[in-house]
């Protein structure tokens, strides 16, 4: 089993979250997080599912994706590829008293406080997976209160774009789509 | 207009000329125009009973059948048959109304979220909230159901957008960014597979119910007679190449021949067209075939490697594959290529030492195999056979002689008892001139025979064999093998209740019925003489008879039994 990051572009439509979460419980998938967002056209939305398959069957996810008709586009992000990131918000205790010592771990990690009041703050950070683990493991000290995590995101490196590789679509004459009598 | 007669319209334009459906409030804005509309609409008794004569109908034609029912109940009713459609790769549109959009997600009158409900087995679906989409959502729905691995669409649409008003635009092109069908087999593709087969010197063609959705036929019979290798034909593909042909070995599978099984066990080569390794016909997959090579060709990549590793994986249509195989198999051939002899030698002398059979029942009473041997021989291979789902769909698939593609009807992936009275009205209404045999068993013909009474009304004169053993046969025959006989609720009392005669004489069908063996050939003959009503003939036959040859469910083919506790014996092959 290993982990891989693929990249969805998919029609911007009601109901396709729900085909791509069918398909993986349907057909036993496991995802280990999914991320949806707009893109630069507002046809489109990219997903980013991290799943965690044999490899034999990752070819076979990566096809059954593709039979959905809204699903455009599929890329495997390599992590040397790609620059990945997750967003995480966590609410620590935190008074006056250990300000210091929070600061200084937020330095580190380029983390910043985005809320706080007299016994909490709440902390905001971005990252790979590794970062994010072991900015919580230096919080856990504080104590943590509650935590809200997303899902990764990816976007491969160098000026390359998968939107201009697969959006040159050709459209289908109506002539092909009635009722063409196949028999021979 | 309103969106009611732009679906119509788009509908008309679609070149569809039969619907089989029933309406009901959600959908009955589309019932009036429907009303003046040249689309002969057939009202059947239940919507299940429309999604499978739908299918009957595209499996005869090879064009896009077309169902259409209410939301909530009528939809949901519609489920099986769509389900069906998936698992057999058949070209559906299935057309439901919806509650009014104000109304989606309030738990109104008869809703059902049937989008989110046939996700996982339709091959798109839509909802449709605005009246100006229907003719785009139509053409699409055709496009996508008809192109590429055929399969079911759905096309829900709410109540108000059939009502309100919109103009007609029959969409002069689709634009579907993610749906592209590859036709063209790669060069190198076809190249490799040539390469394998001239080198194989025990090559079998393993054929599926593809080459009949491609229509390739011909070709597969070009391609077969330039190899020279076993044809071995699935319960999907029975009728794509002759049962009479010397190379055609059978069935493979849970139920095929033992020469069937056998050459795909030995084989060095699977040349597997528009086949998908179905359990039903590997058994135990890490026994299967394993000292061959295979060549995948389908038309849906997600086919190939998905249980079994293709060696040279051929993604396109069978027939541009088939086609431009036979060229660089030649090509290759002119190389020279292994010698087959040995091979076919053996496979030749196995099919002869174990062909099909049955023993005639001791007490004296009808064999079902006997019934449907002869039904065949007597209405012959350009008619249409139609199974339900048990015992009964695998002696029709036995002891049918099937010649032409398109003449052998039944739910091969999904199962689905109650599919043949259905599926052979669709058929009829499909090839009106063929003469139409649905094959059922005494429980399937119970889950849906009211559409007899659909036949009847509108001049649909199928005929109907009910293979009575008063059992859920099947079931019964796992039973007797793998639960000591211990018949738990499989004992229909199907000759005592109902009387099937009157049932078809209550439905506006002539009602026959058989006992004994001597009067088979004449009741099969006053049967296929009515052409004017439906017919209906109660075989009633030895319960106790048994589907063989076995692959008991789990097993390896090696595994295979020719009759209770007896396995071929293998030690006399030379293998």
């Amino acid at each position: 089993m290993s982990t891989h990051t693929l990249s969805v572009l998919v029609e911007n439509s009601p109901g396709v979250l729900a085909r791509v979460a069918g398909l993986f419980s349907r057909r036993a998938y496991n995802i280990d997080s999914l991320a949806v967002g707009p893109t630069e056209n507002p046809d489109i939305s990219r997903m980013t599912i991290v799943i965690n398959v044999e490899s034999h069957s990752l070819e076979q996810v990566i096809r059954q994706l593709d039979k959905l008709v809204n699903v455009i586009h599929i890329a495997e992000l390599k992590l040397s590829d790609s620059v990945q990131a997750e967003l995480l918000l966590v609410k620590i205790s935190a008074t006056s008293k250990n300000r210091f010592d929070v600061d200084a771990v937020l330095d580190t990690y380029g983390a910043a406080i985005v809320d706080e009041d007299a016994d909490s703050m709440t902390i905001e950070a971005t990252g790979d997976a590794a970062k994010i683990s072991d900015l919580l493991n230096a919080l856990e000290r504080f104590g943590i209160r509650e935590l809200a995590q997303s899902g990764l995101v990816a976007i491969e490196r160098g000026s390359g774009s998968l939107a201009d590789r697969t959006l040159s679509t050709q459209s289908i004459p109506t002539a092909d789509s009635g009722q063409a009598d196949y028999q021979n | 207009m309103s969106g009611a007669s732009s679906l119509v319209q788009s509908l008309e334009s679609a070149g569809v000329d039969v619907m089989f459906g029933i309406p009901g409030g959600a959908i009955l804005p589309a019932y009036d125009p429907i009303f003046d509309s040249s689309i002969r609409h057939i009202l059947v008794r239940h919507e299940q009973g429309a999604g499978h004569a739908a299918t009957g109908y595209a499996q005869v034609t090879g064009r896009v059948g077309v169902c259409i029912a209410t939301s909530g109940p009528g939809a949901t009713n519609l489920v099986t048959p769509l389900a069906d459609a998936a698992m057999d790769s058949v070209p559906l549109v299935a057309i439901t109304g919806q509650v009014p959009s104000a109304a989606i997600g309030t738990d109104a009158f008869q809703e059902a979220d049937i989008r989110g409900i046939t996700m996982p087995f339709t091959k798109h679906n839509y909802l449709i909230t605005d009246p100006n989409d229907i003719p785009r959502a139509i053409a699409e729905a055709f496009y996508i159901a008809g192109t590429g691995r055929p399969g079911p669409v759905l096309v829900d649409i709410a109540k108000d957008a059939l009502q309100k008003e919109t103009d007609f635009v029959w969409p002069s092109q689709l634009s579907l960014p993610g749906y592209h069908p590859q036709l063209e087999p790669e060069n190198q593709a076809i190249k490799d597979a040539a390469a394998l087969i001239a080198q194989s010197s025990k090559p079998v063609l393993y054929v599926g119910g593809g080459v009949i959705k491609a229509n390739a036929s011909k070709e597969l019979m070009q391609l077969a007679e330039l190899v020279g290798a076993p044809v071995v034909t699935t319960l999907m593909a029975l009728g794509s190449f002759p049962d009479s042909h010397p190379q055609h070995f059978g069935m493979p599978g849970m139920h095929g021949t033992v020469g069937a099984v056998t050459a795909l066990q030995k084989a060095d080569l699977l040349i597997t067209l528009g086949a998908r390794f179905d359990d039903r016909v590997t058994g135990k997959l890490s026994t299967f075939a394993v000292n061959a090579k295979v060549i995948h060709a389908d038309i849906d990549p997600a086919e190939i490697g998905k249980n079994r590793f293709a060696d040279v994986p051929v993604v396109g249509d069978l027939k541009h594959t088939i086609s431009a195989l036979i060229p660089a198999i030649k090509a290759e051939f002119a190389k020279g290529r292994a010698d087959l002899a040995p091979w076919l030698a053996s496979m030749n002398k196995l099919r002869a030492t174990y062909p099909l059979g049955y023993d005639a029942p001791k007490d004296g009473s009808l064999s079902p195999q006997y019934v449907i041997e002869r039904i065949s021989a007597l209405t012959g291979p350009e008619a249409i056979y139609v199974a339900g789902v048990g015992q009964h769909q695998m002696w029709a698939a036995q002891f049918v002689k099937y010649e032409n593609p398109r003449t052998w009807l039944n739910s091969g992936g999904l199962g689905t008892m109650g599919y043949a009275v259905p599926a052979a009205m669709g058929a009829k209404v499909g090839a009106p001139d063929a003469t139409v045999w649905a094959i059922d068993g005494d429980g399937c013909f119970q889950m849906t025979n009211q559409e007899l009474v659909t036949c009847a009304l509108n001049n649909i004169p199928i005929k109907v064999a009910i293979i009575n053993n008063e059992s859920l046969g099947m079931v019964r025959q796992w039973q007797t093998l793998f639960y000591e006989g211990r018949y738990s609720n499989t004992n229909l009392e199907s000759k005592r209740v109902p009387d099937f005669v009157k049932l078809a004489d209550a439905m506006g069908c002539v009602g026959l019925t058989c006992d004994r063996p001597e009067d088979v050939d004449a009741i099969i003959k006053k049967a296929n003489a009515i052409n004017d009503q439906p017919v209906v003939v109660d075989f009633r036959v030895f319960r106790d008879a048994m589907v063989w040859p076995m692959v008991a469910a789990g097993t390896s083919n090696d595994d295979i039994k020719i009759a209770r506790e007896m396995a071929p014996d293998w030690d006399s092959q030379e293998l």
